[in-house]
């Protein structure tokens, strides 16, 4: 087998707080294959964006700490300087985030904003930089490419910002592009515009892709690979298709449930909505069972006492339940 | 469908806000946020108001609510004409009409104790004998939305996200209305305990027999939970029907639009996603005719002049478009099934 693009490694992202510290993250490993688009979902506070953030070296430390592995192309990013790893981001890897509002810069044209990653990491005259911007706003579907280049970010709509943010983590071709919530801020019409002009981006672009969402209907459109998380741990893993057909956790059967599928009026399944009782667990007690076992209705007393181990339980397929394999074998 | 009295009526709303500027503040010209809006709904009965970010559905709720007062139209509360009402008669008819706001982090005061937030619509409308009847109040109020009775003593901050939309939701049932509206009330939730409040305005209403007036964006989750549905676009309703009806073959093409665009959790729904180009245009400047023509994809050269009045079919199912006056066989809208993107699933 090939060396995987980035392998995430036991990546544990702890936080110290004036009242304990906070497991952002606590133990999750996994990986992304070159060209592959691998969602990571879960609710807030479950830590699928400092996940993301981590991969970045994005966490300020302190008060954060990351401890693991994170290797891209065979290399430990953990373990490089700071300087190594400005060489990386916005180059090898990008990332793009939710808010297209927050995350440009007022003041500087959209221009100077795409064409500073294109003069930084590969050392282009202005403008070079400037026509390369162009061609890229071409390549995100904005029009009038000429025009708007020149102009500002409270001159473009919301959508039109997010292609922009687009264009900025494209512009150096980068081999890995994190997305996190990239949709979640536009209306559904502009959703649909985003979502199809970054499938089709990744066809002609092959960049792989980390999706960091919450909403299962824009993993079902776009991912391959879906990395369940719940309080700072992986869950469950499958292919996307195995993943919402035959579900293996408690919390992702609870999570798929709770959603009302469009059309639920017309095939009748107009039941109540799955709740999932209770609320997330706090971050800052150690937890020693299983994280979900508080919620789970299927608990025992196993499930309070010992943490369960990721398990294969089917091709390509894990779940850390201690109780999912039993279901598969009666299937 | 349902034969119960009408509750809320509102007819012909507008409201224009003016754009001021320049050295003296002239008005320069004016925001048509809501330009011509009419509904109604029955006791008992959940009616959605849906539409992208602008199209002016926040704004309803708020003029119907008298936040500000309306440019035009009329709002009938109970019988009762409130929209032109003084504002010391309105207040006490305001009781009869409650909201529950999107972000249960801003809505609650954190200055105050759950009790006192819950307690201010009952001590301000006199609806109490004494504090033990306040109390009493109260505490029905935690019960009905299942928060514990020891909630009272404690503040906001000690909730979460779901907790504190229910103290939102305890709040105006405390007044014990009649008319709920709900301002995208499950939008700021996480899915699993979205699925919780949800669950829980279904058991209120049927208990309470409200009304509701649902503002919201999310087409999943109202088509889940409403009766009857109308599609905002510009300041203006494009179309209305019942549910089943609207979901299973809207009449108008930015419906049609709006529901191919949502994302489907099933990975094996086959799609036929219309994807609109363009944004929504400014409601400073709303394109003349149909305002839905800049990105419809059926436009015909009468659609950029004449404006389409929302005229019923045969089942009562409103639609603004002038495909109706095709004969049905060149009518795009009617020969797809419908929503075809979850059709197949």
């Amino acid at each position: 087998m090939t060396e995987p693009l980035l392998s995430v490694e036991n990546l544990q992202t702890h936080f110290r707080t004036p009242d304990g510290v906070n497991r952002a993250v606590d133990g999750i490993t996994f990986h992304v294959n070159a060209g592959e688009t691998v969602a990571i979902v879960g609710e807030s506070g479950c830590g699928k964006s400092v996940t993301s953030m981590s991969i970045l070296r994005l966490i300020p430390e302190p008060p954060g700490k990351i401890a693991g592995a994170i290797k891209f192309e065979g290399r430990d990013l953990l373990k490089l300087s700071d300087k190594e790893m400005r060489k990386i981001r916005g180059n090898s890897i990008s990332m793009i985030f939710q808010e297209p509002m927050t995350s440009l810069n007022p003041v500087l044209t959209v221009g100077r904003q795409i064409g500073e990653t294109l003069r930084l990491h590969q050392g282009m005259s202005a403008s070079d930089a400037e026509k390369k911007a162009i061609e890229m706003l071409e390549l995100v579907g904005i029009p009038e490419p000429g025009r708007r280049v020149k102009e500002y970010p409270h001159q473009l709509s919301g959508g039109m910002r997010q292609r922009v943010m687009i264009a900025i983590a494209l512009a150096c071709n980068p081999k890995l592009l994190i997305a996190d919530e990239p949709t979640t801020a536009l209306d559904v019409t502009i959703q649909a515009q985003i979502l199809d002009l970054m499938r089709d981006l990744k066809r002609r672009v092959g960049a792989a892709i980390v999706l960091i969402t919450h909403d299962l209907g824009v993993v079902a459109e776009v991912a391959e690979r879906v990395i369940v998380m719940y309080a700072g741990r992986k869950v469950e893993e499958a292919p996307v298709g195995k993943l919402f057909a035959n579900p293996r956790h408690p919390y992702t059967r609870g999570l798929l449930g709770s959603v009302p599928k469009l059309g639920s009026s017309l095939t009748g399944h107009e039941e109540r909505l799955a709740e999932i009782p209770g609320l997330v667990p706090s971050l800052k007690k150690k937890i020693d069972g299983c994280v979900f076992a508080g919620r789970c209705a299927e608990a025992t007393d196993l499930c309070r006492a010992v943490a369960p181990a990721l398990e294969t339980k089917g091709p390509e397929h894990v779940a850390a339940c201690h109780y999912a394999l039993k279901e598969a074998a009666a299937a | 469908m349902s034969t119960a009295p009408v509750v809320l009526e509102v007819s012909d709303l507008k409201k224009h806000f003016p754009l001021r500027g320049g050295l003296l503040g002239t008005t320069k010209g004016y925001v048509y946020a809501v330009d011509g809006v009419s509904f109604s709904i029955r006791r008992g009965e959940t009616l959605s108001l849906v539409g992208e970010s602008g199209c002016g559905k926040s704004t309803v709720g708020k003029s119907v609510l008298r936040l500000f007062p309306l440019t035009a139209g009329q709002v009938v509360l109970d019988g009762k004409r409130i929209d032109d009402m003084p504002a010391s008669s309105l207040r006490a008819l305001r009781r009869k009409m409650q909201v529950v706001f999107q972000d249960p982090f801003s809505s609650l005061n954190p200055r105050m104790r759950v009790r006192d937030i819950i307690a201010e619509p009952i001590l301000n409308f006199g609806l109490a004998k004494d504090s033990a009847d306040v109390d009493r109040r109260v505490a029905k109020a935690l019960d009905t939305v299942r928060l514990p009775t020891d909630a009272a003593g404690r503040w906001p901050h000690e909730f979460s996200g779901g907790q504190r939309q229910r103290i939102g939701i305890a709040r105006a049932l405390a007044a014990e209305p009649e008319v709920i509206i709900c301002d995208e009330a499950v939008s700021a939730l996480d899915v699993s305990v979205k699925a919780q409040v949800v669950n829980l305005l279904q058991d209120l209403q049927k208990e309470l027999g409200l009304a509701m007036l649902f503002i919201s964006h999310d087409l999943a989750i109202v088509e889940h939970m409403t009766h009857r549905v109308a599609v905002m676009y510009l300041g203006k309703i494009v179309e209305v029907a019942e549910k089943k009806s609207l979901f299973g073959q809207p009449r108008h093409p930015y419906t049609e639009a709006l529901l191919s665009a949502v994302p489907v959790p099933d990975p094996t729904a086959k799609r036929d996603r219309i994807v609109l180009q363009g944004d929504v245009p400014s409601p400073i400047r709303p394109p003349s005719g149909c305002r839905f023509h800049t990105r419809c994809p059926y436009v015909m050269p009468r659609c950029k002049t004449e404006e389409p009045l929302l005229k019923p079919d045969a089942t009562g199912h409103l639609a603004a478009c002038h495909l109706h006056d095709l004969p049905e066989a060149e009518n795009p809208l009617l020969h797809k099934t419908g929503a075809t993107a979850f059709r197949a699933a």
